[in-house]
């Protein structure tokens, strides 16, 4: 028996622009419920929606780095059905002719080859509120959500692991916000993943395909990847004790329990639900003329899976630093700067990842918010490179950058962290602390067991007396010149 | 006795109130007075603000008197439609599910008539979600016509019309989406203007059928609609579907009002007068040798896109409207129904008791044209042939400078007639819903009275964007007739 998995996902991407999608609210997290509405969210009779036009500009931009076709001309449409959530009882949307189609996105697989996964389209609409059901026996309706734009993003079923879906809904959250277009803020809600799930057998000479199963508005990575690993594992176990196989109009809904871990029947879909679309003939259809898409595509950056490639290929960073640095797009940014400012790509990644990372973590911000500048980044990277701070000195300087703003020279001779490769006074030191410490000097001759502890020791001394300035390497050079070691 | 102060027009009163000669107070007690007096039986109004009005009334008199300088419609009593939002009183659209509905917000004419420093008196009543042509589908009663108590004052904008007949207004917001501003104008004998789709905000009008909604003005004189109009068109950012740009310019339509086009082309459509009655056919027989007299000129045309006209119409208004008026549900605001045990019948059971008959039906006819493997037979191709309704309206105008035609086959139904028969109802929009697949503007003239004494109404109709020649071709026929401004014959009755 041979099982093939099949996938397609439907992920929707919360858009950051300041208003929402058809009026002037703001889109904001955590304000008190119905704070943030006016009568065109609300849907009151009467109020007319108006487009926002940044949002298009997001949506277009994002179909552009998803490598779609951006459609010359799209509009919108209604999309009927009742739910108290949903104001209007429909929902303004984008029906046959998406903003955005036949694009893909590439993930890196665990056999560490790229998959395209083709993209079916992208269309912009506007999001629902929000039921809460925490008192009593009745439910409240919070519509501060109501209005906020939304990207859908259709793949097609090319997707053939829970893992892989996981990778490219990672993969997926980088580039939007690369772009600048989202958030993408998991526990804010800001993506959500409805994967299509069935198994392709072949059995006994003959194929089956086991129904379709879609998983319902998943929030995390975590239940992606786990409600899909589940679910393979149901429908299979289902086949084999003789289950049905696909046929038009057994497509399921199924919900995810993450604390029994099980995903849980909610729909039949017996006849395909109607929608009865329709274009909304309270809005103009939107043409996309070449100078709007060239205006967009220059606000395009290099996507993060090409400049990851790139910091590889031109840099010869390992795979691993190279998905660091690029993780957050004013990292990436830096770095390239820094680069060609003069700084050796490894030394500068290090800083980056070790020390500049950390910072931005403990503050809370992006990388772009340190204030650091790619000159300095590169001018530190060259004292570490040279011998004149060593590497403690320099991260003590790139703390210091930020915390004060000054260039790495001035901090390092404030901080006194300038090394000291002058010859002639490290030998007078050197000499001091060998006839200081006669027994480790010894010891150290003695080319036994306890010669590199010694020596190691001797050059520590070296270290402290001068404060950490000198170049351990020169003092070791020394040390070994007098001992007669060479 | 009528009084005298109620015969004037708009533009006449306005100037009388600015130079002190008479004040918006007087006018305004004048008019509740005879709204007091008429409106128990004509049920023209669903609300009246008697202390309001007579407080932005005073308000009116005190800045004039300060010397301050107000706007065209300084002081003069205006009625509304119920179906145009207003932050005072309710908006209840003619139904039971919005009875006390208010809205926290003014329709941009709304603001644009206050801008103006109109006193609005009141809100008129209306078929329900202005779906109807008698006023009859009102969930707060019919109204009646002024000129026979017997009849219907036509619809959806029956109060309108009647308020302005009746003099319990000078004049009067309606909306139009086949018809419901220019036939009950033509029924009670009063002037009603549907502009250009595009041309006045639909901001805070309750939708009906989104692409084919229109505010209008109803008055007593042709000059009266140019001066509403004056106020209440041009662009509205709040309204994608206002237009931008340089037709949103709007002329000053009383600037050139008394110049007769000249050299005037009329188009008539053939055969379209054949379902007409006889009173109706000889009227714009009348209407073509007036203009012949003015100098006119009459243009034969073909246009056999219109024999299809309300089958269209009736596809692409109720299919909007099933989507329009989803958001009556009972969840968010309006009629909740007390009877629902739980989600699905707070919607079935609100919509159920809160919805007329004829609201549920127009509703029932769009879901259905709407429905998955029917939209294209249906909704699609409706509007494809709107298309073509559009193109050769648009041909016929490179032929003509208007084309004239009745509003309705006939004059003001009997109470009653049309209950029983919706779809004769449907088919007497025939002459109406042109101008709104098509998107143009469109007058209704006073031209006459039947052999009952009722008013017949005389269409005009012109390319987009031509309200102002519109309404220069209307002034020549109310100059040359003197059919507008007539006193209703059974209001004192």
């Amino acid at each position: 028996m041979k099982v093939q998995v099949i996938i397609g996902l439907e992920i929707h991407v919360q858009l950051s622009t300041q208003t929402k999608l058809f009026c002037g609210c703001p889109v904001r997290f955590a304000a008190p419920p119905n704070s943030l509405v006016c009568p065109v969210c609300l849907g009151l009779p009467g109020a007319l929606p108006v487009i926002n036009k940044r949002a298009v500009d997001y949506a277009i931009l994002a179909a552009l780095a998803l490598r779609c076709q951006v459609s010359t001309f799209t509009k919108w449409d209604r999309k009927g059905y009742y739910y108290p959530d949903l104001p209007k009882n429909y929902q303004i949307s984008q029906y046959d002719l998406p903003l955005g189609r036949a694009g893909f996105i590439e993930v890196a697989g665990d056999d560490h080859k790229l998959h395209r996964i083709r993209i079916r389209r992208v269309h912009l609409e506007e999001d629902a509120g929000k039921n809460l059901h925490a008192a009593g026996d009745y439910s409240q309706v919070d519509l501060n959500r109501a209005g906020t734009p939304l990207l859908e993003i259709v793949t097609e079923p090319d997707i053939s692991s829970a893992s892989q879906a996981k990778a490219l809904a990672v993969e997926l959250q980088r580039i939007v916000r690369y772009i600048g277009v989202s958030e993408a803020d998991m526990q804010k809600g800001h993506m959500r993943f409805e994967p299509n799930v069935n198994l392709r057998i072949e059995k006994d000479g003959r194929v089956f395909k086991t129904p379709i199963v879609e998983i319902k508005n998943l929030n995390s990575f975590r239940a992606l990847e786990q409600s899909i690993d589940f679910e393979i594992h149901r429908q299979l176990e289902e086949f084999e004790s003789g289950g049905q196989t696909m046929q038009a109009g057994n497509k399921t809904t199924r919900g995810w329990d993450d604390q029994r871990q099980v995903t849980v029947l909610q729909r039949q879909k017996e006849e395909a639900e109607d929608y009865r679309y329709f274009p909304d003939p309270d809005l103009l259809p939107v043409a996309i003329d070449q100078g709007w898409l060239d205006q967009v595509k220059a606000q395009l950056p290099e996507l993060p899976l090409e400049r990851q490639m790139r910091f590889v290929r031109e840099y010869g960073l390992s795979d691993y630093d190279a998905s660091v640095l690029t993780a957050d797009r004013s990292c990436a940014e830096l770095f390239d700067q820094a680069i060609k400012a003069g700084g050796r790509p490894k030394r500068v990644c290090n800083l980056l990842t070790q020390v500049g990372l950390r910072i931005a973590n403990e503050r809370g911000c992006p990388m772009s918010q340190l204030g650091l500048k790619p000159s300095d980044l590169a001018c530190l990277a060259g004292m570490i490179d040279e011998g004149k701070v060593n590497t403690s000195g320099g991260v003590k300087i790139l703390e210091q950058m930020v915390a004060t703003g000054q260039d790495p020279l001035t901090l390092a001779r404030r901080l006194e962290l300038v090394q000291t490769s002058d010859g002639g006074q490290l030998e007078q030191v050197v000499d001091q602390v060998l006839a200081s410490q006669p027994k480790a000097a010894e010891d150290a001759k003695s080319g036994g067991k306890k010669a590199q502890k010694a020596f190691s020791f001797l050059v520590g001394q070296v270290m402290q007396a001068t404060k950490g300035r000198a170049n351990p390497n020169l003092v070791a050079q020394i040390i070994r010149k007098r001992l007669g070691l060479d | 006795m009528l009084d005298a102060l109620l015969q004037m027009d708009c533009l006449d009163l306005a100037q009388a109130i600015k130079a002190g000669r008479v004040t918006s107070l007087e006018v305004t007690r004048a008019t509740l007075d005879a709204i007091d007096r008429y409106n128990p039986t004509i049920n023209a109004y669903l609300t009246v603000f008697h202390e309001l009005s007579l407080d932005r009334a005073r308000d009116v008199d005190r800045r004039i008197e300060a010397g301050q300088r107000l706007g065209p419609l300084a002081g003069v009593p205006i009625a509304i439609k119920d179906n145009i939002c207003t932050t005072f009183g309710p908006t209840t659209c003619g139904s039971r599910i919005l009875a006390n509905f208010r809205s926290p917000y003014n329709a941009t004419v709304v603001d644009r008539l206050l801008a103006a420093d109109a006193v609005i008196v009141g809100k008129t009543n209306m078929d329900e979600f202005a779906m109807g042509s008698t006023t009859e589908n009102s969930a707060f009663g019919p109204t009646r016509n002024p000129w026979d108590r017997d009849r219907a004052p036509g619809g959806s904008s029956g109060g309108s019309a009647a308020a302005v007949a009746a003099r319990m207004c000078f004049a009067a917001l309606g909306s139009d989406t086949g018809g419901s501003i220019r036939q009950p104008a033509g029924f009670c004998g009063v002037v009603g203007l549907k502009p250009t789709y595009g041309r006045v905000s639909r901001y805070g009008l309750v939708a009906y059928g989104s692409s084919l909604d229109q505010i209008g003005p109803l008055a007593r004189s042709v000059r009266d609609c140019g001066l509403l109009m004056n106020v209440i068109a041009g662009h509205d950012p709040r309204d994608s579907t206002s237009v931008p740009g340089a037709f949103a310019e709007v002329e000053d339509m009383l600037e050139q009002l008394d110049t007769p086009v000249s050299g005037l082309r009329i188009g008539i459509v053939k055969g379209a007068l054949d379902g007409a009655d006889i009173p109706v056919q000889r009227s714009v027989a009348q209407a073509i040798d007036v203009y012949r007299d003015l100098g006119g000129q009459v243009v034969e045309l073909q246009i056999p896109a219109l024999d299809y006209a309300v089958a269209t119409y009736y596809i692409i208004a109720t299919a909007e409207a099933s989507s329009n008026l989803a958001r009556y549900d009972g969840v968010h605001y309006g009629y909740r129904s007390p009877h629902a045990r739980d989600c699905l019948e707070v919607y079935t059971r609100s919509r159920a008791e809160g919805l007329g008959k004829e609201v549920k039906r127009r509703i029932m006819l769009g879901t259905y044209a709407l429905s998955s493997g029917y939209y294209d037979a249906y909704y699609l191709k409706a509007l494809k042939v709107r298309n073509v309704i559009r193109q050769q309206l648009s041909a016929a105008f490179e032929q003509c400078d208007c084309i004239l035609m009745p509003i309705a086959p006939t004059t003001a139904f009997r109470l009653g007639q049309m209950v029983a028969d919706p779809l004769q109802m449907y088919l007497a929009d025939v002459y109406t819903i042109p101008a709104n697949l098509a998107g143009i503007p469109a007058i209704s003239v006073p031209a006459g009275l039947d052999e009952h004494g009722l008013p017949i109404g005389l269409q005009i109709m012109a390319p987009a964007f031509c309200e102002g020649r519109l309404l220069r071709i209307a002034r020549m026929f109310e100059a040359a007739t003197g059919w507008t401004g007539l006193v209703p014959t059974g209001l004192e009755s």
